[in-house]
């Protein structure tokens, strides 16, 4: 099968950027519209084809599925290592092909009517699709360059697209924040793709994620592993630096603290890139090496891998319960449901059903992609009707907006884990992967599910329920631009847990089917209905047991409230030590003794030249004088010697 | 004429007709005109060394020699390889763009562009010579304009800085000028002539204690001009004074000579002295990468930025020049060029600035994106391609340079290249202080709002930078490829 053709799904929105970009200025928004949103539903008609030939055209050849590559040489650093530049497509490509086009697709819908009459219009679209082009390249890269490449690309797309209403200046901090931010992380990810450079001496994933290579020691990948960096293989050292710029991209702890504030850039961008799309980026990541992950070491950096998803979860669980913002809340959400997926890829195994916990990891981005979705842009309508982000100004709105409580309620019961909604199939994998290999994990998130369904119904409850505010206009319903997106992703959050994911996508390519744990489900499922009640009785009607609560854990209540201080320690570190105790010394240093010295070797020579030139005096009478000074001392000397 | 003399003997035509000019018009198309014909030359050059290449091996094509001196063998020896194939063009697009960009110059119109030539003049001669004392002689050329250029049309402290500046260039040609004699005295191992000719030198074996002895001098010399720390500081003062144009050049072009240099004649022709000095020229140069960067950070001058950040960028040259293998080499080449077209372009839009709102204090100015959204948005391009975004120059050469400098598995490389890496996280930091605090946020002064937009000749000097800024960058394979192939003879010496 040749899937040549797949090259078009990134180009096409290259293309769009080009024509929108560099006439920003000059092209009218309706033509703008169309034309990012047609060059995207050509993409995504692609996808589906590819999908469709891919799943069920080829299928599976021997009882797996087969991985196609088209690539090309795009630069050589020497005879055998090179970056190029291709397709990969492979289940986890495919379906994350489906989830990109789709959201991406339904964002671009949707800005259509939240972004009408905005003077930038048409720069925004020019900058979607040039976000859009670079997660496709991200997705189907060939090699670990080409993923670094493209993961560059997003993260400009994503500072571009935060710092949007770039005369705010709460905007332009937030757009640099994310991005040193996770620069940072990428000074990590690009030391492990060194490193797997030099000692494995390819970057391509076909040859690195070889099982067979993987296992063997003296394979061409493997043979410098037993070079050792603090007491761990080089390999696995450099996964962990891999790891650790996809931790940056995914917002896990602790290099989550510039996920918040990209809440500034507009709401259809909060969906696309920092709910289903980009932030997955490091899970794909992790999921794209998972050979290289389970295998080198046994699984050590895997390991790092289960615990940081697992803690991130449960830490971003425990501030969305204060959060006042309704867009941070689902920011914080974001985090707690990615450390679920990293959590997943860390604690799953290879083969067969063992691989459980790696479907399920991708069956949660899945389905997440769509709900998280579809509760962003949920609140974007909400925050386009009341013209306002905080939890506190909004209430009985469920009159007003019908349609967006209703697809609204339908994702929150989907995160909730909720049967028979998506959020309930993906999540109850999870458990029953993290039940089977780690205890202490299943507790933590079977406590992150409790916490889950209980802000998302506080939020649910406090918007659509509740007490009615004094609103300066009647809000009202969005129009049907943005409204559609929501119902086709609320039937898809409905419905999506329904895919045998099983079959399609796990480690070995080969699928498998899996059934519901009924054990483990009761389990999940009981702990949400439990944070709805409690959600129910705190905030459906106005009462004040939330406040008497937080009073009671005052501490608590503040410390989660202000986000366990994370920015206020960056703040002091960035700030305090590395702005005032290192660069203002090095300039002090630059300009006094450096500069100084130069100036000084300069202004003695001057000097020394202003003593010298009173010996060129021009008179005989001191030409001969020091003459014969000269000489008596030469002689007095001479006689010392002498004797 | 032959191809190659042809680069010194247009401009040289150039600057006779300049003499003849009459007014401001005629200055302005004849300069035009002289560097046009350069450009057209230089991608004339590039096809046929392409065509050359393909069935000449020679490690230096086009050559052609003149005896010149004769008592002390000197030539008027000439040839061009890949890398200076590829520095020959960077030149002539600088160059252009500088005359695009100094348009409005009207204060002594001629006897700028005159300077401005003089200097390319030097420049291109430098680039073709394979003669050590001509070549000498070329760089000396480009040097001295420097100063008339900065003390005459320059501003601020200009005599200050001019002084400065020529000085420490002065004084690192006197360093420059004993290693090469030492270099020339040295020549002759088996008894022939002395020769300054580069290829003849590589020959012989220079002895190890001489190497060892004149490999420091040469080095320094050249690099000087390559902002090595801590002889980096005659650019700051001097970029902040120069006119636009000679910023451009200067940064962009005169300070590749450098790096180039050091390739060409210190680590070409001295290796075993490069391989014995490399440890204490590695700790000089990785250090001056994060100096440079974090230089950049408290500079609060659009040009003191920009020139720090040269300092940052070409201290990276200098590391993977000394890293040894064919990988860093073709970094540190590509950078040379990446680094020569991006400053070339900050500094024309840092002039542009300059020249509409007369200043280049960043936090008296703000929100320019909104009053001139063709240079901001330009700004915001320059800047990613600073930092090293994928899609722009930047990116593929500190890509061979870091893959380059990790081939080297000691740990003292290691932790340099560790330091060299990190620096992409700095870059960044004062890349985008810079833009979130000039171009975006709100309006700080209510009178840019009618600020002019850019003209006719801005934008042609600003594409012409740009072009090949994202041309490499999208498509490097065939310069890379070209300049690796150039390199099999220099790493056979080592």
């Amino acid at each position: 099968m040749d899937f040549t053709y797949t090259i078009l799904i990134p180009l096409i929105p290259l293309a769009v950027f080009l024509i929108l970009g560099i006439n920003a200025l000059k092209i009218k928004e309706n033509v703008a519209g169309i034309v990012g949103v047609g060059g995207l539903l050509a993409s995504t008609i692609l996808s589906f084809y590819t999908a469709f030939q891919y799943f069920f055209k080829v299928g599976k050849v021997d009882g797996v599925y087969q991985t196609f590559v088209e690539k090309t040489v795009w630069m050589n650093f020497t005879d055998t290592l090179a970056i190029d530049m291709g397709v990969l497509i492979d289940p986890i490509s495919v379906m994350m092909l489906v989830v990109v086009s789709t959201i991406s697709l339904m964002v671009h819908l949707y800005s259509r009517g939240y972004m009408h009459g905005d003077q930038g219009f048409t720069r925004f679209f020019a900058y979607l699709s040039l976000f859009s082009f670079s997660m496709y390249g991200l997705v189907l890269a060939t090699n670990l360059f080409q993923i670094y490449i493209f993961w560059e690309l997003v993260g400009v797309s994503s500072f571009l697209l935060i710092g949007y209403y770039y005369t705010k200046p709460s905007a332009v901090a937030a757009s640099k924040k994310a991005f040193i931010v996770t620069r940072f992380a990428d000074f990590g990810f690009l030391m492990g793709v060194l490193m797997i450079g030099y000692y494995t001496g390819t970057f391509d994933f076909m040859a690195l994620n070889n099982p067979a290579a993987l296992q063997d020691l003296s394979s061409p990948i493997m043979q410098y592993s037993g070079i050792t960096f603090m007491g761990f293989s080089v390999i696995t050292t450099a996964l962990v630096l891999i790891f650790a710029g996809g931790a940056g991209k995914s917002a896990m702890f602790p290099l989550h603290i510039w996920l918040p504030d990209a809440m500034e850039g507009p709401t259809p961008v909060s969906a696309l890139i920092h709910a289903a799309t980009m932030v997955v980026a490091g899970v794909y990541l992790v999921a794209r090496l998972f050979p290289m992950f389970y295998f080198v070491e046994d699984g050590i950096a895997l390991q790092v891998v289960a615990y940081v998803g697992g803690f991130s979860s449960l830490f971003a669980a425990l501030i969305a319960l204060t959060q006042h913002d309704i867009k941070r809340i689902l920011a914080f959400s974001t985090m707690s449901q990615i450390g679920y997926m990293m959590m997943a890829l860390g604690i799953s195994g290879y083969g067969g059903v063992e691989g459980l916990g790696f479907t399920a990891s991708m069956f949660h981005l899945f389905t997440h992609a769509m709900f998280k979705a579809l509760l962003f842009l949920g609140a974007g309508s909400v925050i386009h009707a009341v013209h306002s982000n905080v939890l506190q100004e909004m209430g009985g709105l469920r009159k007003y907006l019908p349609i967006t409580h209703i697809t609204f309620l339908i994702a929150a019961l989907a995160i909730a884990g909720v049967p028979p909604f998506a959020g309930f199939f993906s999540k109850d994998e999870i458990l029953a992967a993290a039940y089977e290999s780690n205890r202490l994990l299943f507790w933590v998130e079977w406590t992150v599910a409790g916490l889950t369904a209980f802000y998302m119904f506080r939020l649910y409850f406090g918007i659509f329920w509740g007490k009615e505010r004094v609103y300066k206009h009647t809000p009202h319903e969005s129009p049907l631009s943005m409204t559609l997106p929501l119902m086709f992703l609320a039937i898809v959050s409905a419905v999506a847990g329904f895919v045998p994911f099983s079959q399609f996508v796990s480690p070995d390519l080969a699928g498998y089917t899996t059934h519901i744990h009924m054990n483990i489900a009761a389990m999940s499922v009981g702990v949400g209905v439990l944070g709805i009640a409690i959600a129910w009785i705190m905030y459906k009607k106005e009462t004040d047991i939330a406040d008497k609560i937080s009073s009671a854990f005052g501490f608590l209540y503040k410390w989660t409230y202000n986000k366990f201080y994370f920015d206020e320690i960056y703040l002091f570190v960035t700030r305090e030590i590395i702005f005032k105790r290192i660069a203002q010394p090095f300039a002090w240093f630059d300009k006094k003794i450096v500069d100084g010295t130069m100036n000084l070797i300069g202004n003695s020579t001057v000097d020394i030249s202003k003593k010298i030139k009173g010996a060129q005096s021009g008179k005989v009478q001191d030409y001969a004088f020091a003459f014969v000074s000269g000489v008596v001392i030469m002689v007095m000397v001479f006689i010392y010697f002498m004797n | 004429m032959d191809i190659l003399s042809l680069f010194i003997t247009v401009p040289v035509i150039t600057i006779l007709f300049l003499t003849f000019t009459k007014n401001l018009q005629q200055v302005r198309i004849v300069s035009l005109v002289g560097m046009l014909i350069q450009l057209g030359m230089s991608i004339n050059l590039l096809f046929a060394y392409f065509k050359e290449r393909a069935v000449n091996t020679d490690m230096m094509v086009f050559t052609k020699d003149y005896v010149w001196f004769e008592s002390f063998n000197i030539h008027y020896a000439i040839g061009v390889d890949g890398i200076s194939v590829a520095l020959l063009l960077l030149t002539s697009i600088v160059v252009l763009a500088g005359v695009f960009i100094s348009w409005k110059v009207t204060d002594l119109s001629k006897e700028f562009f005159i300077s401005l030539i003089v200097l390319a003049t030097g420049v291109f001669g430098f680039f073709i010579s394979i003669d050590l004392f001509t070549m000498f002689i070329f760089y000396e050329i480009a040097v001295i304009p420097m100063y008339l250029l900065i003390g005459i049309w320059g501003s601020g402290p200009k005599e200050y800085s001019a002084m400065k500046l020529t000085l420490m260039l002065m004084g690192a040609s006197a360093v420059l000028l004993v290693g090469i004699l030492g270099i020339y005295f040295n020549s002759n191992a088996d008894g022939g002539p002395l020769t300054f000719n580069l290829l003849e030198i590589a020959q012989v074996n220079i002895p190890f204690e001489a190497q060892k002895l004149f490999f420091p001098l040469t080095f320094l010399g050249f690099a000087v001009l390559g902002a090595l720390f801590p002889f980096h500081t005659w650019s700051p003062d001097g970029h902040a004074s120069a006119p636009t144009a000679v910023s451009m050049l200067h940064a962009g072009v005169l300070m590749k000579l450098g790096g180039y240099g050091i390739f060409r004649v210190a680590m070409y022709l001295l290796p075993l002295g490069a391989i014995d000095w490399s440890w204490f020229f590695i700790i000089l140069s990785s250090f001056g990468v994060i100096y440079g960067a974090l230089g950049a950070i408290r500079q609060n001058d659009l040009k003191y930025i920009n020139a720090y950040s040269s300092v940052s960028h070409l201290g990276m040259v200098l590391v993977a020049l000394l890293m040894m293998n064919k990988t860093a080499w073709n970094g540190a080449i590509l950078q040379s060029l990446s680094h020569g077209f991006m400053t070339a372009l900050f500094f024309a839009l840092i002039g542009m600035i300059y020249e509409r709102t007369h200043t280049r204090d960043i936090h008296k100015l703000g929100g320019l994106l909104k009053v001139m959204p063709f240079i901001s948005a330009i700004y915001i391009i320059a800047g990613l391609a600073n930092l090293g975004l994928p899609g722009f120059s930047g990116f593929v050469a500190e890509m061979n340079i870091f893959v380059g400098a990790f081939e080297n598995a000691d740990l003292f490389r290691r932790v340099a290249t560790v330091a060299v890496v990190s620096a992409i996280v700095v870059t960044a930091v004062y890349i985008l202080r810079v833009v979130g605090i000039m171009l975006m946020g709100p309006i700080k002064n209510e009178e840019f709002n009618d600020l002019p937009a850019s003209t006719w000749y801005e934008r042609y000097g600003v594409y012409l930078l740009l072009i090949p800024i994202a041309g490499m960058g999208i498509a490097p394979l065939w310069l890379s490829d070209m300049i690796l192939d150039s390199l099999t003879p220099f790493i056979a010496r080592f």
